[in-house]
């Protein structure tokens, strides 16, 4: 972006009504009465950190996709829809289906029966302190940035579809988020998820079923897309032979190795964000329901962020461009999309709620990145390495404080996110720095129980510095993008892709050579944090429609038949 | 304790009931420009409508002190 502050005007696209500020302003009331209404319930580190550990799969399962439902799944991805087509569906199918199948089967039993409080903290279980450090603070670095991400396209939005300015929604956002986590920590924080889960459907699907209503139906749409840009746009995998065939400029491998088996599986299955969500349920069952839940639901999205942005190349008068462009000629940019389709069929009370839905979308992200820095901050930061030795009490007073000084340090990052020139290419270069690395580092330490903690560490570390080398030659060497992403064709994506399947690989490589080069932990010691070491808990006692398995049996022929479906 | 369905529930009867409202006010008196693309659907009436519907429902049954 290259908005250089709340000085930036824009024409707003809409003016709301008296009941749109009502239910604006309900909107906010509510998520602040949950807020104060949780207060007393959360006392001890357990409910204020864990959420009593008492979630039922539903809410486990919705609070655990809504966290990601921020501002990179509604307007973010509408922007790619209409920049690269169907194509940016991978993005909520094999980018995130798979991933979400194997938390829930292979990775949560450990998450769950080891007790830990988080993902750094599984860590220190399997590899010992540096491990844990390293986690920790690339994490609570990470989840900051992210944040501030948020608060920043919010803001954009708000200023787009509004006119307001930038920093009162910056502010009001912020503070609001802070006052309800402050008070009710993660039990708040999912409830408030949970509901903006409806208001986000609610509030969004009206656009694509007015959408489709005026582009004529789905072969209409498809036929009006391909009049305007290629065919290769409303095909989800037919293009991907070959990085020259499409408009995402990528290849099949990079597509389903490097988005797929890594950047995927690292942020669905390690990513603490969203993973703190499932540790809150109440038992094993439910933890393991809770991802395929939202895998269910994941795989419906596309419904109200891809779909917009299809329709948005068919029926929109004007072309939007890319974000650069944008700022040097007025015009409005890809991502401006969702809100030009909102504009465009959203009537009083509607545009209220729509507006609202997007809120409470960036409110969500928001709020999930900062619980989840509290909880990474207080316990494997702050008590292992600063002050060990405190009350129950005290360690739930550092999450309060911890909350507000996050949102803080998230304000400071939306005005520096401000100078980045794309939000999505921003956040991915976040993703594979640190995910895929710690994904190769989970995994062995799940799976291979001749792992040790020097060679999780030194893979972990010299996973990230890789993709870090990889980001940085890149950037000031933009031809270097054809080594990385093995063809001159690759464009940015590819890019990331990529970097994450080397950093992974590099993980994987150094994790494995320390390991053999040093002595194994005994087995005694890996009860309960290794597979093929611990006795995972059945739930076999139930009913088949009740059980894991076959869920998420269903939601994988559902997944498979969507892709055929739309090849 | 409340259930986060109740609040789910209250929130999408608030929201319906303001936006069905709004729709037919509009219906009753017409706007002389309109500004949004298919107007003549008038959404605001039959989506404010089922989102009340779903949110009562939602209140009902996860009411507070009510057995679930």
């Amino acid at each position: 972006m290259t908005i250089t502050g709340a000085t930036y005007v824009t024409t707003r696209l809409v003016h709301l009504s008296p009941v749109d500020v009502v239910i604006v302003v309900f909107y906010f009331a509510l998520v602040l009465s949950i807020g104060w209404y949780l207060r007393g319930r959360a006392n001890t580190g357990e409910d204020f950190f864990m959420a009593g550990r008492e979630m039922t799969a539903w809410v486990a399962g919705l609070s655990f996709l809504s966290a990601n439902l921020g501002a990179l799944e509604l307007m973010g991805w509408a922007g790619s829809a209409y920049q690269y087509g169907i194509m940016a569906t991978h993005a909520y199918w094999i980018g995130a289906i798979p991933a979400m199948l194997f938390l829930a089967l292979v990775m949560m039993p450990f998450y769950y029966i080891s007790k830990t409080h988080s993902v750094p903290g599984y860590l220190k279980l399997r590899f010992g302190e540096p491990s844990r450090a390293l986690s920790a603070i690339s994490f609570a670095l990470m989840t900051v940035l992210m944040s501030g991400v948020n608060m920043f396209a919010m803001a954009k939005v708000m200023q787009i579809v509004l006119g307001w300015d930038i920093n009162f929604s910056i502010w009001v956002s912020s503070v609001t988020v802070a006052i309800y986590v402050t008070l009710g920590g993660l039990r708040s924080a999912i409830f408030n998820e949970v509901l903006q889960f409806f208001l986000i459907w609610a509030g969004a699907l009206l656009i694509p079923i007015l959408g489709l209503y005026e582009a004529g139906g789905w072969t209409n749409l498809k036929l009006q897309i391909v009049q305007r840009t290629s065919e290769q746009y409303v095909h989800v995998w037919s293009g991907l032979g070959s990085f020259s065939n499409n408009p995402m400029g990528i290849n099949w491998a990079g597509i389903v190795f490097g988005l797929g088996a890594v950047i995927s599986m690292g942020y669905w299955t390690t990513d603490f964000l969203v993973v703190q969500r499932i540790l809150a349920a109440k038992d094993i069952r439910s933890a393991e329901m809770a991802p395929i839940i939202g895998a269910g639901f994941k795989m419906l999205v596309p419904i109200i962020v891809i779909l917009p942005g299809l329709l948005g190349l068919a029926v929109l008068p004007e072309k939007l461009v890319p974000e650069s462009v944008a700022a040097a000629t007025g015009a409005h940019s890809y991502n401006d999309v969702l809100p030009l389709m909102l504009a465009r069929y959203c009537g009083p009370g509607l545009l209220g709620l729509g507006v609202t839905a997007l809120i409470a979308g960036f409110m969500s992200g928001m709020a999930g990145n900062v619980s989840a820095f509290t909880t990474v901050w207080t316990y494997d930061i702050y008590r292992p390495f600063i002050n060990s030795r405190s009350s129950d009490h005290h360690y739930v007073n550092m999450g309060r404080w911890t909350t507000v000084i996050g949102v803080l340090i998230s304000v400071g990052t939306a005005y520096l996110v401000m100078q980045f020139a794309s939000i999505m290419d921003y956040v991915q270069a976040l993703f594979s720095f640190f995910i895929a690395p710690l994904f190769g580092t989970v995994v062995l330490g799940m799976l291979w129980k001749r792992t040790t903690g020097p060679g999780g560490f030194w893979g972990l570390l010299c996973g990230t510095i890789s993709s870090i080398s990889m980001w940085a030659w890149v950037k000031l060497d933009p031809s270097a993008l054809r080594y990385v992403a093995l063809s001159p064709h690759a464009k940015g994506l590819a890019q990331d892709y990529y970097q994450a399947l080397w950093s992974f690989i590099v993980c994987v490589i150094v994790t494995v050579v320390v390991s053999l080069g040093t002595k194994p932990v005994p087995d005694s010691e890996l009860i309960g944090l290794v597979y093929g070491l611990t006795e995972v808990p059945s739930v076999e006692d139930v009913p088949l429609y009740q059980k894991p398995l076959f869920w998420a049996g269903v939601v994988t022929v559902v997944f498979v038949a969507l892709n055929i479906i739309f090849w | 304790m409340i259930s986060i369905w109740f609040f789910i529930g209250i929130s999408l009867s608030v929201n319906g009931a303001l936006i069905l409202a709004a729709g037919i006010y509009e219906l009753v008196n017409p706007p002389v420009s309109p500004g949004v693309q298919l107007y003549y659907l008038h959404a605001n009436v039959w989506w404010g409508a089922v989102l009340l519907v779903i949110g009562a429902l939602y209140c009902f049954r996860f009411a507070p002190g009510r057995r679930t």
